[in-house]
């Protein structure tokens, strides 16, 4: 069996002792990000990555510590939408639908273990999806030409714009702005300098950590400062911790399903995990029988968003392994690590480097069993955390982002280019135009281009030559569907409403 | 209002990105496409994004008050000047004021803000220099 001999592989390189140390660290400190309002997994992985290359590890020690930080914040981003009603990232909001109102009625203790649980149902199931999913996609992906290549941005631009914003306008802007900035620099094929505006320190073009970083952790310091004094959070008291078993076997179905529609979702080029656990609630309640108790406490209006997010992370991996297109904002982050560390993604990696590949799915496996000691047992010890007061926090994250970066290049150019793209990124959330189609055009622009630029050396200059394989043509027409369907869906979709504090 | 400021924005920025790409010079040697092609088409798209942003807005956004404004902006001063002083006036000093001045934004205390910032500063410089490695300076090198 191919699939046992990759593996056998994979856990010979992750079981170092290195390995397995940088995985519980890695899950430690994600649980911890994840926990912290306001600190979601993009953030925290984004301003980890620098200090990571510090460490001077290598590519597998670094992928194998990051990765598990991406799903240790997905683990527990729960933690304070369930205590705090407010969530600890975007995809565990669907949590504090039903975590909170459970927490309030005394039942705290059990919504955390039980999300936990769905948690690790979610991305243990997710990861064996990964194994199955991805080599096979990686064969389909040799097929891909320039051509094909270039429809699979644009369906990943499409989707990504079109579920993750309201309005069309603002995501292809956002996109644009994106592909915009990845122009600066040297253009690779003809040695020429565009858009730097004889700045040296831009030949190189925008570095996207810098980009990743400001916009994602100074924005936040800045959307912080607005909000605090408004939102005063008093959260549960989290008493004895029990594991309920009868809940566990009641909703195990809840589990599957969540996992199941996760782990699609994940898989659709652009759309990830808060995509998945919204699917995820939405089905759940259409098929119970009872929904009077939904938004209510209902337990499994609590595990099926936790597995569908989690699993979401797991399903977001295969595009971006498979065809280095990034299925959410985290992955995008994963992918600018892999970018940075000098790995291109694709159905190369898979037959060229397998080591890499098959050590960060046992790692992912490990962590999963970490993660689960961590949030189950140990919940009380991070549920702590949340009592940090903001005045230190955020003055301790913004340190840590600038030191970073500084770190990276040692230039103070870098940090005012990230202190500018804090600004850009609070001023587009006040006008509703995403952040991550902005992140996504800078990572993916210069790929985009080149694989354009081939397809028509190629064709001569025929532009029809970009539709002509059915894959593209394919690829093509799911991209127009990704970004039109929402305008329709979006009414069909409400958002169901926050609970009351 | 916002949006169509935004747009416009937008659409200028689209319009000059549009004629800087135009001034690039066409080598001899490019392929069928050459660099500008990619660069026309960003902003052509963007034009259209941005326009229909302008004629369609959505409905107006939630602006912090004056108050918060000017908040976030002294801020952004602060970022910048510890951006400015981490090189020259060396990581313990400039990272104790700025994270101090940061917390102060958020819960305006004293005492406790100067507390937050000498001790983050400490327990930082402790891990990035000896448990990271990096190579950073405690104090200015002129000292």
């Amino acid at each position: 069996m191919d699939l046992f001999s990759n593996l056998a592989l994979g856990f010979s390189v992750a079981l170092t002792p290195t390995c397995l140390g940088l995985a519980v660290v890695g899950c430690i400190l994600g649980t911890m990000i994840g926990a912290l309002p306001g600190l979601g997994p993009s953030n925290g992985v984004a301003i980890l990555i620098p200090l990571s290359f510090s460490l001077e590890l290598d590519a597998i020690q670094a992928l194998v510590l990051m990765t598990s930080v991406y799903y240790g914040a997905m683990y527990g981003g729960r933690i304070s939408s369930i205590l705090l009603n407010i969530p600890g990232d975007e995809p565990a909001m669907m949590t504090t639908l039903d975590g909170y109102p459970m927490a309030k009625q005394g039942r705290a203790g059990d919504a955390l273990v039980l999300s936990g649980v769905a948690s690790f149902v979610g991305a243990l199931l997710a990861t064996v999806g990964l194994m199955i999913l991805a080599p096979i996609l990686a064969r389909v992906a040799f097929l891909f030409g320039p051509a094909e290549y270039f429809a699979l941005y644009m369906l990943a631009f499409c989707t990504l714009g079109g579920i993750g914003s309201n309005n069309q306008a603002k995501a292809a802007i956002a996109v644009c702005l994106g592909l915009g900035i990845s122009m600066i620099g040297v253009d690779n094929s003809t040695g020429l300098t565009r858009f730097t505006g004889g700045n040296l320190h831009l030949f190189d073009g925008v570095n996207f950590l810098v980009a990743i970083v400001g916009l994602f952790a100074v924005t936040e310091v800045f959307v912080f400062i607005e909000s605090h004094g408004k939102e005063t959070a008093i959260g549960v008291k989290l008493k004895k911790v029990t594991i309920p078993i009868k809940d566990i076997i009641y909703t195990r179905w809840s589990m599957l399903r969540g996992t199941l529609i996760g782990f699609i979702a994940g898989l659709l080029p652009g759309a990830g995990a808060s995509l998945g656990s919204f699917l995820a609630y939405t089905f759940e309640k259409g098929v119970a029988k009872d929904k009077s108790k939904f938004g209510k406490g209902d337990v499994r209006g609590l595990v099926a968003p936790e597995a569908g997010n989690n699993a979401a992370a797991g399903g977001a991996l295969v595009p971006m392994l498979t065809l280095g297109v990034p299925g959410s904002g985290t992955t995008a982050v994963l992918l600018a690590l892999l970018m940075t560390l000098n790995i291109t993604p694709g159905p190369l990696l898979f037959s060229e480097r397998p080591e890499v590949v098959w050590g960060l799915i046992a790692s992912l496996l490990i962590a999963n069993v970490v993660l689960l000691i961590l949030n189950v047992p140990m919940v009380k010890v991070f549920s702590r955390i949340l009592q940090v007061p903001p005045s230190i926090l955020l003055p301790a994250v913004t340190m840590i982002s600038f030191v970073g970066i500084f770190s990276l290049s040692g230039s103070h150019f870098d940090l005012l280019l990230m202190i500018g793209f804090g600004i850009l990124g609070y001023i587009l959330r006040k006008v509703d135009i995403p952040a991550v189609p902005v992140i996504l055009g800078i990572l993916l622009g210069e790929h985009m281009e080149v694989s354009l630029r081939r397809a028509m050396v190629l064709s001569d200059g025929d532009w029809s030559y970009l539709i002509e394989s059915p894959i593209s043509l394919g690829l093509w027409l799911a991209a127009i569907v990704g970004f039109i369907a929402p305008i329709f869906l979006r009414g069909f979709f409400k958002k169901p409403p926050q609970p009351v504090a | 209002m916002s949006d169509r400021i935004f747009g416009l924005i937008i659409a200028v920025v689209a319009l000059a990105f549009f004629a800087s790409a135009t001034q690039l010079e066409q080598p001899f040697f490019a392929d069928p496409l050459g660099p500008k092609a990619f660069p026309y088409l960003i902003s052509v798209v963007a034009f259209i994004a941005a326009s229909m942003m302008i004629f369609s807005p959505d409905k107006e956004s939630n602006w912090p008050n004056f108050k918060t404004l000017i908040r976030i902006s002294v801020a952004v001063i602060i970022l910048i000047l510890y951006a400015n002083s981490l090189k020259p006036l060396g990581f313990l000093f400039s990272t104790a004021v700025a994270a101090g001045a940061l917390s102060y934004q958020i819960r305006p205390r004293s005492i406790e803000s100067v507390a937050i910032g000498v001790g983050l500063s400490v327990v930082l410089f402790i891990i990035f220099k000896y448990g990271l490695g990096l190579g950073l300076f405690a104090f200015p090198r002129w000292l």
